[in-house]
């Protein structure tokens, strides 16, 4: 069971309410977690990434176990400790605007 | 007795004219930097209710309903974060779903959610010639979504709704929002890589649906200028004749004019009237031709324009001092309206700030209703809603302390 905290609009967004907890089969990378989190919820589909070209988009940010994943490739398995579910992987929406 | 008289509707009394205003509801839409409101009306226009903020935190650039299906609204949702969403609501406003996004299974078992999805056409039939426009510095650039400006249902349909979106082009949903198809003959019809971004961006902002002719649409870029299709969107022409943009190398520029807005009377659909970022023009064939009817205004320089919903020569404008400043004349907050579709303008007042007011009112945040005294609503930067229910003659703020707002339309309701 792979757990994610998505940032308050996107959690609103998708009505739901701490965090989400979806099943990943096979690698558990960043694509596959996004997948998976879209297939449950398309509402967020083109939120985090682009829909076409899937990029994260340039105010969110990926995190998990206290290290910064936004620069990692999508395709690189994400930590242990997320992929058991002993930690969460975090859709972070950069402190800005107004 | 005349032929005609037979065909007249009976003269109402006092009473029933007072019996139709109370029953009859105005819905007023209300896109914000942070969020959507509706505020609701009897057909008095003294006692609001004010419903919101819908989607609080996000900028709601538009929100209009069906004409056929009142109940039926579309929201553009946007964020610089997470992009853009479409809202739909079917009862009027009171609850809203994004659509396609909700649990449905596909081909193959895959969701079949994707209501937020606006790709340019870029197929070999219709969509091969899209590639750029033109760029601040002169280059090229290619198009980029960013957000859905204007939303405009259907006349007749409420499932069909057309989107105006940043980078400009045209899209049109026919299944209520879930997926949407760009109508690519506009942005390849060839003027395309001579359009540029002006300073909010390159924006299709302004759709008018002709009543009497439904192949004919009108659409507005910033800064490219006015559109007409007679074909339903397959094939497209710039309407820009006779308008004058200063510094723009050819002066007779088939392009690339910063037009702010346009309005039609839905009576007379081949008159069109248009705030460009300087001068207000006036077109009696359809766009082939305009005409300067600035006359007396302050100045020229404004975002709205909306004409009178039962005299097709009644247009109101807010003049704007300058593209510099984006403020109201010497801090005077005034509609202007002519009787005379044009040059002749009067300041209306009455109610409204006439000292220290420094906001400014953004292009689409201007709407009629159509009851039998015609009300006129605006909002502004500074977060008011101003109604007017004597055809601009007296004005109330509805609310006073809203983000700035984006967007006004208004529905009135039976």
């Amino acid at each position: 069971m792979i757990r994610v905290v998505l940032p308050y609009h996107l959690r609103t967004l998708a009505r739901v309410g701490g965090e989400v907890k979806l099943d990943v089969e096979g690698q558990v990378t960043q694509r596959s977690v996004l997948d998976a989190l879209e297939a449950c919820y398309p509402m967020l589909r083109g939120t985090i990434r682009d829909q076409v070209t899937e990029q994260r988009r340039p105010f969110l940010r990926f995190f998990a176990c206290e290290q910064d994943l936004s620069h990692e490739p999508p395709d690189a398995s994400l930590p242990d400790a997320v992929a058991t579910g002993a930690e969460p992987f975090l859709v972070i929406g950069a402190i800005a605007g107004g | 007795m005349h032929k005609l008289c037979a065909t007249q509707p009976a003269r109402k009394t006092g009473a029933e004219i007072r019996k139709k205003v109370e029953m009859s509801k105005v819905r007023v839409l209300v896109g914000t930097r942070k969020g959507a409101f509706v505020l609701t009306s009897d057909g008095k226009r003294k006692r609001w209710k004010v419903s919101g903020p819908y989607f609080g935190g996000w900028e709601i650039y538009h929100l209009k309903g069906s004409p056929v299906d009142p109940n039926r609204l579309y929201a553009s949702q946007t964020s610089g974060w997470f992009g853009q969403i479409i809202q739909r609501s079917s009862d009027g406003g009171k609850t809203w779903e994004a659509p396609g996004g909700g649990m449905t299974t596909g081909p193959g078992g895959m969701p079949a959610g994707e209501s937020n999805k606006f790709v340019y056409d870029t197929s070999p039939e219709t969509g091969k010639p899209l590639t750029t426009h033109q760029w601040y510095d002169g280059t090229q650039h290619p198009w980029e979504f960013k957000r859905v400006w204007h939303l405009e249902p259907s006349l007749t349909d409420p499932d069909t709704v057309y989107a105006g979106v940043e980078d400009a082009a045209l899209f049109r949903s026919t299944d209520g929002g879930q997926t949407w198809q760009e109508l690519a003959g506009l942005r390849g019809h060839g003027t395309g890589p001579k359009w540029q971004p002006g300073a909010g961006g390159m924006c299709l902002h302004a759709i008018l649906l002709d009543p009497s002719d439904p192949g004919r649409i009108f659409i507005a870029i910033s800064a490219a200028g006015a559109f007409r299709t007679d074909d339903v969107g397959k094939t497209w022409k710039p309407i820009n004749r006779g308008l004058k943009s200063q510094y723009l190398p050819d002066p007779d520029a088939e392009v690339g004019h910063c037009v702010h807005h346009i309005a039609m009377h839905p009576s007379r659909p081949s008159v069109l009237f248009m705030q460009k970022h300087w001068d207000v023009m006036r077109s009696d064939d359809a766009g082939d031709s305009w005409q300067e009817v600035s006359g007396n205004l302050p100045t020229d320089f404004g975002f709205v324009i909306d004409v009178h919903a039962h005299e097709p020569d009644t247009i109101y404008v807010v003049p704007i001092k300058s593209d510099s400043e984006h403020q109201p004349p010497g801090g005077k907050l005034r509609v202007y309206r002519s009787r005379t579709g044009g040059n002749e303008w009067e300041a209306l007042t009455k109610g409204l700030p006439q000292r220290n007011c420094y906001v400014n009112v953004l292009r689409d945040a201007m709407a009629v209703d159509s009851l039998d005294s015609c009300g006129v609503y605006f909002g502004t930067t500074g977060g008011q809603v101003y109604a007017s229910p004597d055809a601009g003659d007296t004005w109330a703020p509805i609310v006073r302390y809203l983000p700035p707002v984006l967007s006004v339309e208004v529905q009135t309701l039976p």
